[in-house]
C-alpha cells in the first residue's frame, strides 16, 4: 500500500461469517498502535445471508468512516465471488486477499445462473497483488471452523506496521477465556499462511 | 478512558453520562442498541413499549413527574408517536425529555427515507445532530440541558452512518443521579382543552424565539475560517464526507439543525465566497438559508436522495464524472434471505401454492415477497396488514372472498395489529389474519416484547396470550397451527378462507436463533442422488443449504441434475422432505 495520510480497507462476505467482529479487533489494535481509526457498516435487513461490508479508515486524522469509490487499499473479501462486487472501490494498485470458500447465492441454488468460477483468474489479471487464503480450511486445522475470520486478520497483519504482539493483546480481550487460545493459533496459521 | 464506541453505544453512553435513568423505546434499525446499551448500566429504568407512541407517552409521563427521560426511536417511529409529539411541545417537559430520531438514509433497512428534520421545524421542537460516536455523547447531554434549560423537547437526529460507525469515543464520570421527582398539578400548563393549548401556543412561540437567540452562540455551531473562496454549510455526517475530500475549505458546522443561527449565517456567509449548502435527503437547511436571502448552491448539484459519501461531494462540487476504465465482471445478487429452519418458510410456501393475496407487514417474513416464495404481495407500515386486508377484502366483496390474508408478526401484532383486528371483528370482515408468533421480535435481533414473558432488564414479567386477546377482541373463529406442519397449515388456512367472517390463525414456533427457546437442531437432512428426479419442488421453499447440482443426462432419462443439501447448513426442519414426492430427501 502506498504511503498517504488515511489509509481504507474493505472487508466484505456474507452475514454469519464474523465480519464485523473482525473488523472491530482490526480497529482496536489500530486505536492501541495509537491511530485514529473509524469503521462503518450497516447492519442488514434479516439476521444473515446478506451482502455484509465494513469500511475501516485509519490514519493520524480520519474524518470520514466511509470511503469513497475508487480509494480503498486493500480488499479482503471473506468469500470469493464477494470480491467482484466491489472493484469499483478499490485503488488501481489495491491489495486483495480472497477467501476460498464459495457460498451460494439463491439464484446460483436455484440453478439460474452459475457460480463465476474464474473469480480469482479475473483479479490477477486486473490486479497486481492478489492473494488467496483457504481461511476455512484452515481454520478447521486449527480446530474450530467459526476462526476463518481471525485467520484473514492474520493474513492482513502482516500487511499492516502492527506489532503481532499488539495484535494478540487485541484478540485475547476479544473472546472469551476458552476461545482465546483457538483463535490465537489461526491468526498465527493466518500470517504464516 | 479511551475505548472504540458505535454512534448507539456512545448515545447510550451519553445518557447514562448525564444522570439520566429512565428510557422508554421501540426497536427499530438503525436505533436498536442504543436501548439495549443503555439497559445494561446499573440502576436505569428502561422498557420496550409495544409501539413508539406508548414510548414517548411514557417518557413525557416520567418528565412531567420531574425526571430527565429520553424515547428512543427510529424514524418511521416518530410517525406513530406523532399524535403525543406535537402537543407535549406545547406543554412542555417539567423535568426533561429528550426523543432520539434515528434515520436511515439510503433506507439500509426501511420502507421509506423520510427527513425527520422536518418535524423539528414541524413540531416546532428544537434537534441536535451528531457527526460521529464523540459528538452523539456529548449532544445527549446537551440535549438534556437544553430541554431543562427551556422546558421543551428536545429531538437528537442520528443516521444509519452515526449510529452503526465506530470511532474513537473519551469516557467521562457520569453525573450522579438527582431524584427531582414528586407530583406537581398545573392544569394550565398540561391540560391541553382548546382554551389552555390556545396560550400554550404562544408560549411555544415565544421559547422558539428564544432558541433562535440561543442557537446564535450555541457552542456546537462552528465557524472553521480556512480559504475564503468556499464555505460549506452542512451537519451530522455529511461534514465528516466534506473533510475528507474538501480539508482547506471553510465550514460552517450546525450542531442545532433547528432553529437556525441567522445572524452566525450572514457572518460565515459575509467571510466566504461561494456557499454549498450540504445534507442527505431534503434540502432542509438549504431553503431556510435560501429564504435569508443568502445566495447558496445545494439540491441543484447534490442528490436529493440516498446517504452521501465523500466521493459524491466531491464530484458534485468539481462536477466530475465517475471513474472509468473499472474492471467488471457480473456477479448474481445476494439478497438476505429466510434462515435455514426459519418457522416463516413453511407458511409463505403455502400462502403461495394457495395463489391468495397477501397483505404483508414489517418483519422478517417480509422478505418472503423474494422469489421463490413470492408469498407476500405488499407491506407499507407496522400493522398495516390488518387494516389493509380488511379494506380489499370489503372492496373486493365476493371477488375477494376466500383470497384475503393479512399476515402480521406477533412483535408487530403488539405494536399496531390489535386496533385493527378489532375492526375486523366489529366491521364484519370476510379476510383472514395470520399472526406468526416466533415468540420474539426477530428482525431487529431478539428483542422482548409483552409476548415473551420478560423485560429488557430481564426480570419476569406477563406473557400476552394471544388467542385470549384476539378472543376478546371479538374474533370468534382462531386456529393455531405449527408452520412446519405444511398440510395441516395448508389444510387449516383452506378452513378458514372459506369461513364467513373474519377468522384468526396463529402461526406458531419460535425463531430458529431464538436462544431461550433451546431448539435442538435436527439431523441434517440429505438428498439420496439416486431416487431424486431433478424435479426441482424443493428448491421451491428457497431454503439455503439447497441447491441445484447439473449432471450429465443419462440415456433414457429426463433427468438433468439433482438437488443437494449443504450439511453445514441444514438443521433439519422436515420441510424439503414434506415437499418430495419421490421419497427422496432423508
Amino acid at each position: 500500500m502506498k504511503d498517504k495520510d488515511v489509509k481504507s480497507i474493505l472487508l466484505a462476505g456474507v452475514g454469519g461469517q464474523g465480519i464485523l467482529r473482525a473488523s472491530d479487533i482490526m480497529c482496536m489494535a489500530m486505536m492501541e498502535a495509537g491511530l485514529d481509526v473509524k469503521k462503518s457498516e450497516v447492519h442488514g435487513m434479516a439476521q444473515r445471508g446478506g451482502c455484509v461490508t465494513s469500511h475501516v479508515r485509519y490514519g493520524s486524522k480520519v474524518y470520514s468512516p466511509l470511503a469513497k469509490l475508487g480509494s480503498i487499499d486493500l480488499l479482503v473479501a471473506f468469500e470469493k465471488m464477494e470480491t467482484l462486487r466491489y472493484l469499483n472501490y478499490l485503488t488501481k494498485d489495491a491489495t486483495i486477499i480472497v477467501n476460498a470458500e464459495e457460498i451460494y447465492p439463491p439464484a446460483v441454488n436455484s440453478g439460474e445462473v452459475p457460480y463465476p468460477k474464474d473469480a480469482i483468474s479475473f483479479l490477477k489479471s486486473n490486479y497486481k497483488q492478489v492473494r488467496e487464503i483457504d481461511a476455512t480450511a484452515l481454520a478447521k486445522q486449527s480446530g474450530n471452523i467459526k476462526t476463518a475470520n481471525v485467520v484473514l486478520l492474520g493474513a492482513i497483519s502482516t500487511l499492516l506496521h502492527m506489532t503481532a504482539s499488539i495484535w494478540e493483546d487485541v484478540i485475547k480481550k476479544a473472546f472469551p477465556e476458552k476461545l482465546a487460545k483457538v483463535n490465537l493459533t489461526a491468526f498465527q496459521m493466518g500470517r504464516d499462511a | 478512558m479511551k475505548i472504540l464506541m458505535s454512534g448507539n453505544e456512545a448515545i447510550a453512553r451519553g445518557v447514562y453520562e448525564a444522570g439520566v435513568r429512565f428510557a422508554a423505546a421501540y426497536p427499530g434499525t438503525p436505533s436498536t442498541e442504543i436501548m439495549e446499551e443503555y439497559s445494561k448500566y446499573e440502576g436505569v429504568y428502561a422498557e420496550w413499549s409495544p409501539n413508539e407512541k406508548v414510548a414517548l407517552e411514557v417518557a413525557i409521563g416520567a418528565a412531567l413527574a420531574g425526571e430527565k427521560a429520553i424515547a428512543i426511536m427510529k424514524h418511521v417511529g416518530v410517525n406513530v408517536a406523532a399524535d403525543p409529539l406535537f402537543t407535549v411541545s406545547y406543554t412542555g417537559t417539567n423535568g426533561a425529555l429528550v426523543i432520539i430520531t434515528a434515520d436511515d438514509p439510503s433506507l439500509h433497512s426501511s420502507q421509506n427515507e423520510q427527513d425527520n428534520r422536518n418535524y423539528a421545524r414541524f413540531a416546532k421542537i428544537p434537534m441536535l445532530e451528531p457527526a460521529d460516536p464523540q459528538e452523539a455523547k456529548e449532544f445527549i447531554k446537551l440535549a438534556f440541558e437544553i430541554s431543562e434549560k427551556f422546558d421543551t423537547p428536545v429531538f437528537l437526529r442520528s443516521t444509519t452512518r452515526v449510529s452503526h460507525s465506530k470511532a474513537v469515543v473519551s469516557l467521562e464520570d457520569p453525573l450522579p443521579y438527582q431524584d427531582k421527582t414528586n407530583i406537581t398539578y398545573n392544569s394550565a400548563k398540561f391540560v391541553m382543552v382548546p382554551a389552555n393549548a390556545r396560550i400554550r401556543r404562544v408560549e411555544v412561540e415565544k421559547r422558539m424565539q428564544n432558541l433562535k437567540e440561543f442557537a446564535e452562540s450555541f457552542s456546537e455551531n462552528k465557524m472553521e475560517i480556512n480559504n475564503p473562496d468556499v464555505g460549506i454549510i452542512t451537519a451530522g455526517m455529511p461534514y465528516n464526507y466534506a473533510k475528507d475530500v474538501f480539508p482547506d475549505y471553510s465550514y460552517l458546522k450546525l450542531g442545532m439543525v433547528y432553529p437556525l443561527p441567522e445572524k452566525l449565517i450572514r457572518n460565515f456567509a459575509d467571510k466566504v465566497k461561494n456557499i454549498y449548502v450540504i445534507e442527505e435527503l431534503d434540502p432542509f437547511l438549504e431553503e431556510q438559508i435560501k429564504a435569508m436571502g443568502i445566495k447558496v448552491i445545494g439540491k441543484e448539484i447534490f442528490p436529493y436522495t440516498n446517504e452521501f459519501d465523500p466521493g459524491i461531494i466531491q464530484n458534485a462540487i468539481n462536477k466530475l464524472d465517475k471513474p472509468e476504465n473499472i474492471p467488471a465482471k457480473s456477479i448474481p445478487p445476494r439478497p438476505p434471505n429466510l434462515c435455514p429452519g426459519c418457522p416463516h418458510r413453511g407458511l409463505f410456501y403455502t400462502l403461495n401454492k394457495l395463489k391468495l393475496f397477501v397483505t404483508g407487514d414489517i418483519g422478517c417474513y417480509t422478505l418472503s415477497y423474494m422469489k421463490p416464495l413470492e408469498g407476500l404481495h405488499s407491506c407499507i407500515c407496522m400493522g398495516a396488514s390488518i387494516g389493509m386486508a380488511h379494506g380489499m377484502s370489503k372492496a373486493l366483496k365476493e371477488k375477494g372472498k376466500g383470497k384475503i390474508v393479512g399476515v402480521i408478526g406477533d412483535s408487530t401484532f403488539i405494536h399496531s395489529g390489535i386496533t385493527p383486528l378489532l375492526n375486523m371483528a366489529y366491521n364484519k370482515s370476510n379476510a383472514v389474519i395470520i399472526i406468526c408468533d416466533n415468540s420474539t421480535t426477530a428482525m431487529t435481533g431478539m428483542q422482548e416484547h409483552p409476548g415473551t414473558g420478560y423485560t429488557i432488564l430481564g426480570e419476569k414479567a406477563i406473557q400476552l396470550d394471544l388467542k385470549v386477546l384476539v378472543s376478546a377482541l371479538g374474533i370468534q373463529n382462531i386456529r393455531v397451527v405449527d408452520p412446519y406442519d405444511l398440510k395441516n397449515t395448508r389444510t387449516v388456512i383452506k378452513e378458514e378462507l372459506a369461513k364467513d367472517g373474519p377468522s384468526v390463525v396463529i402461526s406458531k414456533r419460535p425463531c430458529v436463533l431464538f436462544k431461550r427457546a433451546k431448539l435442538q437442531p435436527q439431523k441434517p437432512l440429505q438428498v439420496d442422488p439416486d431416487k431424486c428426479t431433478g424435479c426441482k419442488v424443493c428448491l421451491g421453499l428457497g431454503c439455503p443449504p439447497i441447491s441445484w447440482k447439473k449432471m450429465e443426462k443419462i440415456e433414457g432419462s429426463k433427468r438433468e441434475g439433482i438437488s443437494v443439501i449443504d450439511e453445514n447448513l441444514c438443521n433439519g426442519c422436515g420441510l424439503c422432505l414434506q415437499v418430495c414426492k419421490f421419497n427422496a430427501i432423508y
